[in-house]
Protein backbone atom coordinates (compact mmCIF):
# COMPACT_ATOMS: atom_id res chain seq x y z
CA UNK A 1 0.00 0.00 0.00
CA UNK A 2 2.80 2.26 1.35
CA UNK A 3 6.31 2.20 0.41
CA UNK A 4 8.70 4.98 1.22
CA UNK A 5 12.47 4.82 -0.23
CA UNK A 6 14.84 6.57 0.95
CA UNK A 7 12.73 9.38 1.80
CA UNK A 8 14.42 12.57 2.67
CA UNK A 9 13.23 16.22 3.58
CA UNK A 10 15.24 19.51 3.37
CA UNK A 11 13.90 23.02 4.84
CA UNK A 12 16.94 24.85 3.00
CA UNK A 13 20.18 23.27 4.20
CA UNK A 14 18.57 21.80 6.69
CA UNK A 15 18.04 17.93 6.64
CA UNK A 16 14.77 17.18 8.40
CA UNK A 17 14.84 13.66 7.70
CA UNK A 18 17.04 11.18 5.57
CA UNK A 19 16.96 8.05 4.22
CA UNK A 20 13.54 7.38 5.99
CA UNK A 21 12.33 3.95 4.10
CA UNK A 22 9.52 1.57 5.10
CA UNK A 23 6.74 -0.90 3.83
CA UNK A 24 2.77 -0.67 4.81
CA UNK A 25 0.42 -3.32 3.62
CA UNK A 26 -3.14 -2.88 2.66
CA UNK A 27 -4.75 -2.50 6.15
CA UNK A 28 -1.91 -2.14 8.57
CA UNK A 29 -2.07 0.27 11.05
CA UNK A 30 1.15 2.00 11.47
CA UNK A 31 2.59 4.30 13.85
CA UNK A 32 5.47 6.44 14.31
CA UNK A 33 6.51 7.50 17.19
CA UNK A 34 9.50 9.83 18.46
CA UNK A 35 10.82 12.65 20.37
CA UNK A 36 9.63 16.56 19.26
CA UNK A 37 11.45 17.59 16.59
CA UNK A 38 12.45 14.49 15.32
CA UNK A 39 10.64 15.23 12.22
CA UNK A 40 7.73 12.44 12.50
CA UNK A 41 5.07 15.45 11.15
CA UNK A 42 6.90 16.12 8.31
CA UNK A 43 6.84 12.31 7.45
CA UNK A 44 3.27 12.81 7.68
CA UNK A 45 3.01 15.74 5.49
CA UNK A 46 4.68 14.01 3.03
CA UNK A 47 2.38 10.96 3.36
CA UNK A 48 0.20 13.54 2.76
CA UNK A 49 1.50 15.47 -0.39
CA UNK A 50 1.65 18.73 1.57
CA UNK A 51 5.76 18.99 1.85
CA UNK A 52 7.48 17.08 -1.32
CA UNK A 53 10.72 15.09 -0.45
CA UNK A 54 13.76 16.48 -1.41
CA UNK A 55 15.55 12.86 -1.68
CA UNK A 56 13.99 9.17 -2.49
CA UNK A 57 10.33 8.46 -3.45
CA UNK A 58 6.46 7.67 -1.34
CA UNK A 59 5.04 5.37 -3.49
CA UNK A 60 0.59 4.83 -2.21
CA UNK A 61 -1.03 2.65 -4.12
CA UNK A 62 1.49 2.41 -6.86
CA UNK A 63 1.45 5.45 -7.69
CA UNK A 64 4.14 8.14 -6.74
CA UNK A 65 2.80 11.00 -4.15
CA UNK A 66 3.01 13.83 -6.24
CA UNK A 67 0.68 16.35 -4.20
CA UNK A 68 -2.11 15.70 -1.84
CA UNK A 69 -5.36 13.41 -2.71
CA UNK A 70 -8.60 12.96 -0.87
CA UNK A 71 -7.80 9.27 -0.96
CA UNK A 72 -5.47 10.23 1.97
CA UNK A 73 -7.05 11.87 4.51
CA UNK A 74 -5.70 13.78 6.98
CA UNK A 75 -6.64 14.50 10.53
CA UNK A 76 -4.68 17.13 12.16
CA UNK A 77 -3.70 17.74 15.76
CA UNK A 78 -5.01 21.13 16.30
CA UNK A 79 -8.17 20.43 15.70
CA UNK A 80 -9.21 23.92 16.92
CA UNK A 81 -7.56 25.22 14.17
CA UNK A 82 -9.08 22.47 11.05
CA UNK A 83 -12.23 22.75 11.32
CA UNK A 84 -14.35 25.57 10.08
CA UNK A 85 -15.66 27.53 13.15
CA UNK A 86 -18.78 28.82 10.97
CA UNK A 87 -20.24 25.67 10.11
CA UNK A 88 -21.67 23.27 12.14
CA UNK A 89 -20.81 19.70 13.35
CA UNK A 90 -22.57 18.45 11.15
CA UNK A 91 -21.57 20.91 7.64
CA UNK A 92 -17.77 20.31 8.77
CA UNK A 93 -18.51 16.75 7.78
CA UNK A 94 -20.59 17.77 4.92
CA UNK A 95 -17.28 19.23 3.52
CA UNK A 96 -15.58 15.69 2.90
CA UNK A 97 -18.37 14.92 0.93
CA UNK A 98 -19.19 18.04 -0.85
CA UNK A 99 -15.31 17.37 -1.76
CA UNK A 100 -15.94 14.12 -3.48
CA UNK A 101 -19.32 15.04 -5.15
CA UNK A 102 -21.24 12.86 -2.95
CA UNK A 103 -24.73 14.97 -4.63
CA UNK A 104 -26.70 16.92 -1.96
CA UNK A 105 -29.64 14.51 -1.31
CA UNK A 106 -27.96 11.58 -0.18
CA UNK A 107 -25.20 13.82 1.80
CA UNK A 108 -27.54 14.62 4.80
CA UNK A 109 -27.81 10.79 5.36
CA UNK A 110 -23.86 10.10 4.81
CA UNK A 111 -23.31 12.71 7.39
CA UNK A 112 -26.21 10.71 9.79
CA UNK A 113 -24.48 7.88 9.62
CA UNK A 114 -20.71 9.59 9.94
CA UNK A 115 -22.03 11.42 13.13
CA UNK A 116 -23.24 7.92 14.44
CA UNK A 117 -20.31 6.48 13.92
CA UNK A 118 -18.07 8.86 15.69
CA UNK A 119 -20.98 9.46 18.81
CA UNK A 120 -21.38 13.05 17.92
CA UNK A 121 -25.09 12.59 16.53
CA UNK A 122 -26.70 14.61 19.71
CA UNK A 123 -24.59 17.25 18.63
CA UNK A 124 -24.83 17.49 15.03
CA UNK A 125 -26.65 21.03 15.17
CA UNK A 126 -23.68 22.82 17.28
CA UNK A 127 -20.40 24.50 16.40
CA UNK A 128 -16.83 23.41 16.78
CA UNK A 129 -16.18 26.08 19.50
CA UNK A 130 -19.20 24.93 21.50
CA UNK A 131 -17.19 20.91 22.07
CA UNK A 132 -15.08 19.73 23.98
CA UNK A 133 -11.31 18.72 22.58
CA UNK A 134 -12.42 14.97 21.98
CA UNK A 135 -15.56 15.97 20.67
CA UNK A 136 -13.99 18.39 18.11
CA UNK A 137 -11.40 15.84 17.30
CA UNK A 138 -14.31 13.39 16.62
CA UNK A 139 -15.86 15.78 14.04
CA UNK A 140 -12.73 16.06 12.37
CA UNK A 141 -12.56 12.04 12.10
CA UNK A 142 -15.87 11.97 10.89
CA UNK A 143 -14.96 14.71 7.96
CA UNK A 144 -11.77 12.56 7.30
CA UNK A 145 -13.77 9.14 7.26
CA UNK A 146 -16.56 10.75 4.64
CA UNK A 147 -13.47 11.34 1.95
CA UNK A 148 -14.04 7.21 2.07
CA UNK A 149 -10.16 7.25 2.30
CA UNK A 150 -7.51 4.47 1.57
CA UNK A 151 -5.22 5.74 3.92
CA UNK A 152 -6.15 7.65 7.34
CA UNK A 153 -2.91 10.06 8.49
CA UNK A 154 -3.43 11.43 11.85
CA UNK A 155 -1.06 13.35 13.17
CA UNK A 156 -1.06 13.43 17.05
CA UNK A 157 -4.99 13.40 17.10
CA UNK A 158 -4.81 12.51 20.67
CA UNK A 159 -1.87 14.28 21.84
CA UNK A 160 -3.79 17.34 23.78
CA UNK A 161 -6.66 15.35 25.32
CA UNK A 162 -6.59 14.20 28.59
CA UNK A 163 -6.24 10.26 29.08
CA UNK A 164 -9.50 9.32 29.64
CA UNK A 165 -11.00 10.69 26.60
CA UNK A 166 -8.24 9.71 25.04
CA UNK A 167 -7.81 6.02 25.79
CA UNK A 168 -11.67 5.83 24.31
CA UNK A 169 -10.64 7.62 21.00
CA UNK A 170 -8.18 5.10 20.35
CA UNK A 171 -10.19 2.23 20.81
CA UNK A 172 -12.47 4.09 18.54
CA UNK A 173 -9.95 4.49 15.85
CA UNK A 174 -9.07 1.08 16.28
CA UNK A 175 -12.55 -0.82 15.71
CA UNK A 176 -13.38 1.90 13.04
CA UNK A 177 -9.68 0.93 11.52
CA UNK A 178 -10.64 -2.38 11.88
CA UNK A 179 -14.02 -2.19 10.63
CA UNK A 180 -13.27 -0.53 7.02
CA UNK A 181 -10.05 -1.98 6.15
CA UNK A 182 -8.20 1.30 6.42
CA UNK A 183 -4.25 1.66 6.09
CA UNK A 184 -3.60 3.96 9.04
CA UNK A 185 -0.52 6.04 9.65
CA UNK A 186 -0.31 7.66 12.82
CA UNK A 187 2.05 10.18 14.53
CA UNK A 188 2.67 10.19 18.21
CA UNK A 189 4.75 11.02 20.65
CA UNK A 190 3.36 8.31 23.67
CA UNK A 191 5.02 4.96 23.19
CA UNK A 192 2.32 3.13 24.85
CA UNK A 193 0.19 4.60 22.44
CA UNK A 194 2.09 3.66 19.42
CA UNK A 195 1.94 -0.04 20.41
CA UNK A 196 -1.56 0.03 21.73
CA UNK A 197 -2.97 1.06 18.58
CA UNK A 198 0.15 -0.38 15.89
CA UNK A 199 0.28 -3.36 13.83
CA UNK A 200 3.82 -1.69 13.34
CA UNK A 201 5.65 0.73 15.59
CA UNK A 202 8.85 2.77 13.65
CA UNK A 203 10.88 4.74 16.43
CA UNK A 204 12.49 7.76 14.82
CA UNK A 205 15.57 9.65 16.08
CA UNK A 206 16.80 13.23 15.81
CA UNK A 207 18.54 15.54 13.83
CA UNK A 208 18.18 14.45 10.95
CA UNK A 209 14.95 12.69 10.98
CA UNK A 210 15.67 8.39 11.05
CA UNK A 211 14.21 5.32 11.45
CA UNK A 212 15.92 4.17 14.83
CA UNK A 213 13.94 1.05 15.40
CA UNK A 214 10.81 -0.87 13.64
CA UNK A 215 8.73 -3.57 15.60
CA UNK A 216 5.95 -5.75 14.59
CA UNK A 217 3.32 -5.38 17.46
CA UNK A 218 2.70 -9.01 17.83
CA UNK A 219 -0.74 -8.65 19.82
CA UNK A 220 -3.65 -10.12 18.62
CA UNK A 221 -7.08 -7.54 18.04
CA UNK A 222 -9.08 -6.41 19.34
CA UNK A 223 -6.61 -4.73 21.91
CA UNK A 224 -8.22 -4.14 25.57
CA UNK A 225 -7.12 -0.97 26.97
CA UNK A 226 -6.17 -2.81 30.87
CA UNK A 227 -5.57 -6.36 29.50
CA UNK A 228 -3.64 -5.23 26.38
CA UNK A 229 -1.22 -3.00 28.60
CA UNK A 230 -0.36 -5.66 30.79
CA UNK A 231 0.48 -8.08 28.61
CA UNK A 232 3.70 -9.80 28.91
CA UNK A 233 4.73 -8.78 24.98
CA UNK A 234 3.30 -5.27 25.50
CA UNK A 235 5.66 -4.50 28.17
CA UNK A 236 8.57 -6.35 26.19
CA UNK A 237 8.01 -4.07 23.28
CA UNK A 238 7.83 -1.09 25.90
CA UNK A 239 11.18 -2.19 27.06
CA UNK A 240 13.09 -2.39 23.48
CA UNK A 241 11.91 0.54 22.41
CA UNK A 242 11.85 3.04 25.55
CA UNK A 243 15.52 3.66 25.30
CA UNK A 244 15.46 5.16 22.00
CA UNK A 245 13.40 7.36 22.88
CA UNK A 246 15.61 9.17 25.50
CA UNK A 247 18.50 11.68 24.60
CA UNK B 1 -31.53 64.02 22.80
CA UNK B 2 -28.61 66.13 24.25
CA UNK B 3 -27.08 66.09 20.48
CA UNK B 4 -30.13 68.17 19.01
CA UNK B 5 -29.47 71.12 21.21
CA UNK B 6 -26.94 72.29 18.71
CA UNK B 7 -28.44 71.31 15.44
CA UNK B 8 -31.59 73.23 16.72
CA UNK B 9 -30.18 76.34 18.20
CA UNK B 10 -27.81 76.59 15.42
CA UNK B 11 -31.47 76.59 12.69
CA UNK B 12 -33.42 78.69 14.93
CA UNK B 13 -30.45 81.58 14.52
CA UNK B 14 -29.96 80.87 11.33
CA UNK B 15 -33.55 81.44 10.56
CA UNK B 16 -33.80 84.79 12.57
CA UNK B 17 -30.02 86.19 11.30
CA UNK B 18 -32.00 85.46 7.90
CA UNK B 19 -35.02 87.63 8.57
CA UNK B 20 -32.98 89.90 10.15
CA UNK B 21 -30.76 90.59 7.04
CA UNK B 22 -27.69 89.78 8.98
CA UNK B 23 -26.75 86.92 6.65
CA UNK B 24 -26.27 87.45 3.00
CA UNK B 25 -29.20 86.27 1.43
CA UNK B 26 -27.65 84.22 -1.96
CA UNK B 27 -25.32 82.03 -0.16
CA UNK B 28 -27.79 81.12 2.79
CA UNK B 29 -31.29 80.76 2.24
CA UNK B 30 -33.54 80.21 5.31
CA UNK B 31 -34.15 76.94 6.56
CA UNK B 32 -38.06 77.86 6.08
CA UNK B 33 -37.31 78.28 2.45
CA UNK B 34 -35.20 74.59 2.43
CA UNK B 35 -37.92 72.62 4.09
CA UNK B 36 -40.04 74.11 1.23
CA UNK B 37 -37.50 73.41 -1.48
CA UNK B 38 -37.09 69.92 -0.49
CA UNK B 39 -40.93 69.67 0.37
CA UNK B 40 -41.37 70.65 -3.35
CA UNK B 41 -38.70 68.43 -4.65
CA UNK B 42 -39.90 65.84 -2.59
CA UNK B 43 -43.62 65.56 -4.21
CA UNK B 44 -41.96 66.27 -7.88
CA UNK B 45 -40.29 62.99 -7.89
CA UNK B 46 -36.94 64.72 -8.93
CA UNK B 47 -35.39 64.32 -5.28
CA UNK B 48 -35.85 60.40 -5.43
CA UNK B 49 -35.06 59.98 -9.26
CA UNK B 50 -31.95 61.75 -8.80
CA UNK B 51 -30.87 59.66 -5.92
CA UNK B 52 -31.90 56.58 -7.83
CA UNK B 53 -29.68 57.77 -10.50
CA UNK B 54 -26.61 58.65 -7.59
CA UNK B 55 -27.01 55.02 -6.39
CA UNK B 56 -27.22 53.44 -9.54
CA UNK B 57 -23.81 54.75 -10.77
CA UNK B 58 -23.05 54.29 -7.01
CA UNK B 59 -23.97 50.67 -6.75
CA UNK B 60 -22.78 49.82 -9.94
CA UNK B 61 -19.36 50.99 -9.47
CA UNK B 62 -18.91 49.57 -6.05
CA UNK B 63 -20.29 45.98 -7.32
CA UNK B 64 -17.93 46.10 -9.84
CA UNK B 65 -15.34 47.11 -7.20
CA UNK B 66 -16.22 44.54 -4.76
CA UNK B 67 -16.48 41.16 -7.02
CA UNK B 68 -12.68 42.89 -8.32
CA UNK B 69 -11.19 43.38 -5.35
CA UNK B 70 -12.59 40.19 -3.42
CA UNK B 71 -10.96 38.16 -6.88
CA UNK B 72 -8.01 39.83 -7.55
CA UNK B 73 -6.86 40.02 -3.75
CA UNK B 74 -7.93 36.46 -3.22
CA UNK B 75 -5.35 35.67 -6.14
CA UNK B 76 -2.40 37.81 -4.82
CA UNK B 77 -3.21 36.68 -1.12
CA UNK B 78 -2.62 32.64 -1.78
CA UNK B 79 0.22 33.25 -4.41
CA UNK B 80 2.86 35.60 -3.42
CA UNK B 81 4.27 34.89 -6.63
CA UNK B 82 1.42 36.63 -8.59
CA UNK B 83 1.88 39.05 -5.44
CA UNK B 84 5.61 40.17 -6.42
CA UNK B 85 4.61 40.32 -10.47
CA UNK B 86 1.50 42.21 -10.08
CA UNK B 87 1.75 43.98 -7.04
CA UNK B 88 4.63 46.89 -8.63
CA UNK B 89 1.66 47.59 -11.41
CA UNK B 90 -0.88 47.97 -8.50
CA UNK B 91 0.89 50.39 -6.83
CA UNK B 92 1.53 52.49 -9.25
CA UNK B 93 -1.93 52.62 -10.18
CA UNK B 94 -3.10 53.31 -6.93
CA UNK B 95 -1.75 56.42 -5.94
CA UNK B 96 -3.83 58.05 -9.04
CA UNK B 97 -6.63 59.91 -7.80
CA UNK B 98 -9.98 58.49 -9.12
CA UNK B 99 -10.98 62.05 -9.78
CA UNK B 100 -7.91 62.16 -12.65
CA UNK B 101 -9.73 59.45 -14.62
CA UNK B 102 -12.95 61.76 -15.14
CA UNK B 103 -11.83 63.18 -18.79
CA UNK B 104 -10.12 59.50 -19.17
CA UNK B 105 -13.69 57.87 -18.76
CA UNK B 106 -15.35 60.43 -20.60
CA UNK B 107 -13.15 59.65 -23.49
CA UNK B 108 -13.80 56.18 -23.32
CA UNK B 109 -17.68 55.72 -22.05
CA UNK B 110 -19.37 59.11 -23.42
CA UNK B 111 -21.22 61.02 -20.59
CA UNK B 112 -23.77 58.48 -18.43
CA UNK B 113 -23.77 55.35 -16.30
CA UNK B 114 -21.12 53.50 -17.77
CA UNK B 115 -18.65 55.97 -17.28
CA UNK B 116 -19.63 57.02 -13.38
CA UNK B 117 -19.75 53.52 -12.77
CA UNK B 118 -16.32 53.17 -14.02
CA UNK B 119 -14.56 55.96 -11.83
CA UNK B 120 -16.60 54.85 -8.88
CA UNK B 121 -15.26 51.39 -9.09
CA UNK B 122 -11.51 52.61 -9.48
CA UNK B 123 -11.86 54.53 -6.55
CA UNK B 124 -13.86 52.02 -4.36
CA UNK B 125 -11.64 49.23 -5.92
CA UNK B 126 -8.36 49.74 -3.71
CA UNK B 127 -9.84 49.34 0.07
CA UNK B 128 -11.29 46.02 -0.80
CA UNK B 129 -8.20 44.61 -2.58
CA UNK B 130 -5.99 45.42 0.28
CA UNK B 131 -8.55 44.26 2.72
CA UNK B 132 -8.85 40.93 0.69
CA UNK B 133 -4.98 40.54 0.50
CA UNK B 134 -4.15 40.79 3.92
CA UNK B 135 -7.54 38.68 5.01
CA UNK B 136 -6.71 35.79 2.90
CA UNK B 137 -3.32 35.93 4.03
CA UNK B 138 -4.56 36.00 7.30
CA UNK B 139 -6.19 32.92 7.19
CA UNK B 140 -5.78 29.80 9.27
CA UNK B 141 -2.99 28.01 7.10
CA UNK B 142 -4.86 24.71 8.53
CA UNK B 143 -7.69 25.55 6.49
CA UNK B 144 -5.80 26.01 3.32
CA UNK B 145 -4.05 22.49 3.85
CA UNK B 146 -7.39 21.00 4.42
CA UNK B 147 -8.74 22.17 1.19
CA UNK B 148 -5.50 21.10 -0.85
CA UNK B 149 -5.80 17.57 0.87
CA UNK B 150 -9.78 17.48 -0.25
CA UNK B 151 -8.54 18.67 -3.74
CA UNK B 152 -10.95 21.55 -3.87
CA UNK B 153 -10.94 23.35 -7.47
CA UNK B 154 -10.11 27.28 -6.98
CA UNK B 155 -13.73 28.69 -6.61
CA UNK B 156 -15.04 25.78 -4.27
CA UNK B 157 -11.86 26.99 -2.02
CA UNK B 158 -12.84 30.56 -2.53
CA UNK B 159 -16.28 29.72 -1.59
CA UNK B 160 -15.99 27.39 0.68
CA UNK B 161 -12.95 27.99 3.04
CA UNK B 162 -11.11 31.39 2.26
CA UNK B 163 -13.87 33.93 1.58
CA UNK B 164 -16.27 32.69 5.01
CA UNK B 165 -12.37 32.94 6.77
CA UNK B 166 -11.81 36.02 5.62
CA UNK B 167 -15.21 37.54 5.65
CA UNK B 168 -14.98 39.68 8.82
CA UNK B 169 -12.15 41.70 7.57
CA UNK B 170 -13.11 41.86 4.32
CA UNK B 171 -16.67 43.29 5.27
CA UNK B 172 -14.58 46.28 6.73
CA UNK B 173 -13.06 47.01 3.22
CA UNK B 174 -16.42 47.02 1.43
CA UNK B 175 -17.93 49.05 4.12
CA UNK B 176 -15.34 51.53 3.56
CA UNK B 177 -15.32 50.72 -0.38
CA UNK B 178 -19.43 51.93 0.05
CA UNK B 179 -18.67 54.93 1.74
CA UNK B 180 -16.16 55.73 -0.92
CA UNK B 181 -18.56 54.98 -3.92
CA UNK B 182 -21.34 57.36 -2.89
CA UNK B 183 -18.78 60.53 -2.54
CA UNK B 184 -16.94 59.64 -6.03
CA UNK B 185 -20.26 59.42 -7.33
CA UNK B 186 -21.28 62.81 -6.21
CA UNK B 187 -18.16 63.88 -7.16
CA UNK B 188 -18.22 63.30 -10.73
CA UNK B 189 -21.95 64.05 -11.39
CA UNK B 190 -20.98 67.58 -9.92
CA UNK B 191 -17.72 68.46 -12.17
CA UNK B 192 -19.83 66.76 -15.01
CA UNK B 193 -21.35 63.82 -15.28
CA UNK B 194 -25.34 65.69 -16.03
CA UNK B 195 -27.64 63.11 -13.58
CA UNK B 196 -28.17 62.44 -10.13
CA UNK B 197 -28.14 64.54 -6.98
CA UNK B 198 -24.77 65.72 -7.75
CA UNK B 199 -25.60 67.31 -10.90
CA UNK B 200 -29.05 68.93 -9.28
CA UNK B 201 -26.90 70.48 -7.18
CA UNK B 202 -24.89 72.12 -8.97
CA UNK B 203 -27.51 73.09 -11.39
CA UNK B 204 -29.54 74.41 -8.19
CA UNK B 205 -26.33 76.64 -7.45
CA UNK B 206 -25.81 77.81 -10.97
CA UNK B 207 -29.86 78.69 -10.81
CA UNK B 208 -29.50 80.72 -7.79
CA UNK B 209 -31.40 78.48 -5.98
CA UNK B 210 -29.30 78.06 -2.92
CA UNK B 211 -32.67 77.16 -0.89
CA UNK B 212 -32.65 73.31 -3.11
CA UNK B 213 -29.07 73.18 -2.71
CA UNK B 214 -29.38 73.47 1.06
CA UNK B 215 -32.34 70.75 0.95
CA UNK B 216 -30.01 68.47 -1.66
CA UNK B 217 -27.41 68.74 0.81
CA UNK B 218 -28.72 67.79 3.83
CA UNK B 219 -30.68 65.06 2.05
CA UNK B 220 -27.46 63.48 0.79
CA UNK B 221 -26.45 63.61 4.04
CA UNK B 222 -29.16 61.87 5.26
CA UNK B 223 -28.65 59.34 2.59
CA UNK B 224 -25.09 58.98 3.08
CA UNK B 225 -25.60 58.13 6.62
CA UNK B 226 -28.63 55.70 6.05
CA UNK B 227 -25.95 53.60 3.96
CA UNK B 228 -23.83 53.50 5.72
CA UNK B 229 -26.18 52.33 8.88
CA UNK B 230 -27.46 49.55 6.48
CA UNK B 231 -23.97 48.51 5.54
CA UNK B 232 -23.00 48.30 9.33
CA UNK B 233 -25.34 45.24 9.71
Amino acid sequence: MIAARRVGVSFGDRPVLAEVSFDVAAGQFLCIVGPSGCGKTTLLRALAGLVAPTGGEIVVDGKPVRGPARSRAIVFQDYTKALLPWRTVAGNVALGLEACGVPEPRRGERVQQLLAKMGLAHCAGHYPSQLSGGMQQRVQIARALGQDPQLLLMDEPFGALDAITRQGLQDEVARIAAEQKTTVVFITHDLEEAIYLGDQVIVLASNPGRIAERITVDIPRPRAQLETREDERFLDYRHRLFGLLKH
Amino acid sequence: MRGLVIPSLLVILWEAGSRAGLLPPDSTSRPSEIVRAFVQALADGSLLRDTWLTFEAALLGFAIAGVLGILLGAILGLSPRTERTVGPSIEALRPIPAVALIPLALLVFGFGLRMEAAVVAFAAVWPVLLVTVSAVRGVEPRLLELSRSLELSFPAQLRKIILPAAFARIAVGLRLALAISLVVAVTVEIVLNPRGLGHSMISAQQAMRSDLMYAQLLWLGFVGWALNKVAQR
